[in-house]
């Protein structure tokens, strides 16, 4: 089975024989690939319910929770990863999510879509809102609520204590961008970033 | 209709599971024999024994879960969810479900003949625990020559006893479904069970427990049990939605008879209840519940530590009997206990009925739980 890009990025950071813990989980296709090929043991969180069902039908535990509010049903210290793929944006309290990701582990996988792209600022110097395959709605019907660029997500991990063990910087496509990249604030579509405390 | 279940005629089995000189041991001490349990199968045991899954019934359930007795025109408590093609689908799992012993729809209880007196135990009858419950099911599993279940799969009291399973028996149990359970009844649960048994116990025909003998059954105590915790299993807006403040047909004038809709369903439900159940058994049963608190127990998870088991919690929003904060205690238990757990809060309508409801997202949520299941194998 071949995994979404993004995926197989992610999947390629979580230690074989973890356990790691999904936030915003989706279908449970990352999870169902690291506990059939990696040795891992998980757990799923997902808000949406035909995509709990999909997670339950993987075979993958997913609870149908709210990672707004529902974190503290997590025991502290309880998985070696957690992970927050394309999702950071859409939650209501990013900094209570973060906090609370890591009191439940010492490592976590970030995604975070760059709102600061060069695409994006054109859009907003015409006047108009930022679009792009990695911000694919328009205003009034995006599942986004909070936007940030790289720059300024960093400084939330800093305040937050997290360090910056690795960023991968995607293109709008969703490849990675090689260590060579840079002015990623400026040109990557999103990053990936492994934090520990 | 007895021919329009896809599953046909059913007949409840009874299998002596324990005597007089092998008795039960139950957790309180005392022992109890003989002991008979009523049983049903449904479905085929593979040949190697690996698709039973064990149904846990509620409170006032039975072993008739499914398909049709000879002559009857409703099927089982849990029909729309096990047979061909359902949920729990019998073509491919064997489904079985017994009768809970303190009952009395066939499993020995306290108003079933005691052999050293001749006559009704009565309150003789040694106080239960879930896991005496447990213990049966499973001397019922090894007469059926079963070692091990697929799953377990319980609602309300049902739940709680497929807890107790696989916290106690993790070995047993490959997957254990949890729904609209508790692992620890409140205050105000405790509360109307209290009410519902001094209903019980202060009808003058209770006589101490000795009623049978009497010749006689405290139906006033028992109807208003009923009707008391009818009002718990559905939600305030299921009774809206239902009754709303429909007058009852036969009301001419403003009284103290039954004026309202509302009034005559529960005034129905107490009276067929009456039928089928027993006054002591709703006493020894309830009293199960009200003390199960398995996550008190020190050594609670060190079996499931060891060998976890696939776990599925499920509550409905509107269930206020036990409401989701019930089964999310649940699930922090078995997380922190680093199970696989798997968790939905259905929204629902109907309550603490919901759970006996084909309400679709739940349905789909245990076909897919099932499936899964029966794939992954013991």
């Amino acid at each position: 089975m071949s995994l979404r890009p993004d995926l197989a990025l992610i999947a390629h950071l979580v230690p074989n024989d973890t356990r790691v813990l999904d936030l915003g989980c989706g279908d449970g296709t990352l999870l169902a690939h690291l506990i059939a090929e990696h040795g891992c043991a998980g757990t799923g969180v997902e808000i949406d319910p035909q995509k709990v069902l999909a997670a339950v039908a993987a075979g993958v535990p997913v609870m149908e929770l709210d990672l707004d509010s529902d974190l503290e049903l997590f025991a502290s210290e309880s998985y070696e990863t957690v992970v927050l793929s394309r999702t950071v944006q859409t939650l209501l309290r990013p900094k209570v999510v973060l906090r609370e990701m890591a009191r439940i582990s010492g490592r976590l996988i970030v995604s975070v879509p760059n709102f600061g792209l060069l695409q994006h600022r054109l859009r907003l110097l015409r006047g108009r809102m930022p679009m792009s395959k990695e911000l694919p709605h328009y205003w009034y019907e995006t599942p986004n609520l909070r936007f940030t660029t790289l720059v300024e997500v960093e400084q939330l991990f800093a305040e937050l204590g997290l360090v910056i063990d690795q960023r991968i910087n995607l293109s709008l496509a969703g490849e990675p961008l090689g260590k060579r990249f840079r002015a990623a604030n400026l040109r990557a579509g999103a990053a990936v970033y492994v934090l520990s405390r | 209709m007895a021919d329009t279940t896809p599953l046909g005629l059913v007949e409840t089995q009874v299998a002596r599971l324990f005597t007089a000189d092998d008795p039960l041991r139950l957790t309180g001490g005392a022992t109890l024999g003989p002991v008979d349990v009523a049983y049903e199968t449904y479905g085929t045991l593979s040949p190697d024994r690996d698709n039973a899954v064990f149904i846990c019934h509620a409170l006032t359930g039975d072993a008739h879960a499914a398909g049709f007795h000879e002559g009857a025109k409703r099927p089982g408590w849990w029909d729309n969810l096990i047979g061909p093609g359902r949920p729990l689908d019998t073509d491919r799992f064997f489904v079985i479900c017994a009768n809970l012993i303190g009952g009395c729809q066939g499993s020995t209880g306290p108003s079933s003949i005691d052999p050293a007196t001749g006559r009704a135990y009565g309150l003789d009858f040694p106080l239960l625990d879930m896991a005496d419950f447990v213990a049966v099911h499973r001397a019922l599993l090894a007469h059926l020559g079963i070692d091990r279940l697929l799953a377990a799969l319980g609602g309300s009291l049902g739940g709680m006893q497929v807890l107790e399973w696989a916290l106690r028996y993790p070995e047993q149990l490959t997957s254990a479904a949890v729904v609209a359970a508790s692992s620890r009844l409140t205050a105000q649960n405790i509360a109307f069970s209290a009410v519902a048994r001094r209903a019980i116990m202060d009808d003058p025909d209770f006589r101490d427990g000795r009623y049978l003998e009497a010749g006689v059954v405290p139906r006033l105590g028992l109807r208003t049990a009923r009707m008391m915790a009818h009002i718990t299993y559905l939600s305030e807006d299921a009774f809206s939605e239902k009754f709303g403040r429909t007058p009852h047909p036969d009301r001419d004038k403003p009284g103290f008879g039954i004026d309202f809709a509302v009034e005559s369903y529960l005034d129905h439900q107490g009276r067929v209840f009456l039928e089928r159940f027993d006054a002591l058994s709703y006493l020894y049963l309830s009293r199960v519940m009200d003390y199960f608190d398995p996550f008190s127990r020190p050594d609670a998870v060190a079996g499931i530590a060891a060998d976890p088991v696939r776990f599925l919690v499920m509550s409905f929003d509107t269930d206020w009997r036990f409401s989701t904060d019930h089964s999310r205690r649940i699930v922090k238990h078995l997380e922190h206990a680093r199970q696989p757990v798997s968790f939905r809060d259905i929204p629902s309508h109907w309550g603490h009925d919901s759970f006996l409801l084909p309400v679709p997202r739940y349905h789909d949520t245990l076909r897919a739980w099932f499936d899964r299941a029966l794939r992954e194998g013991l």
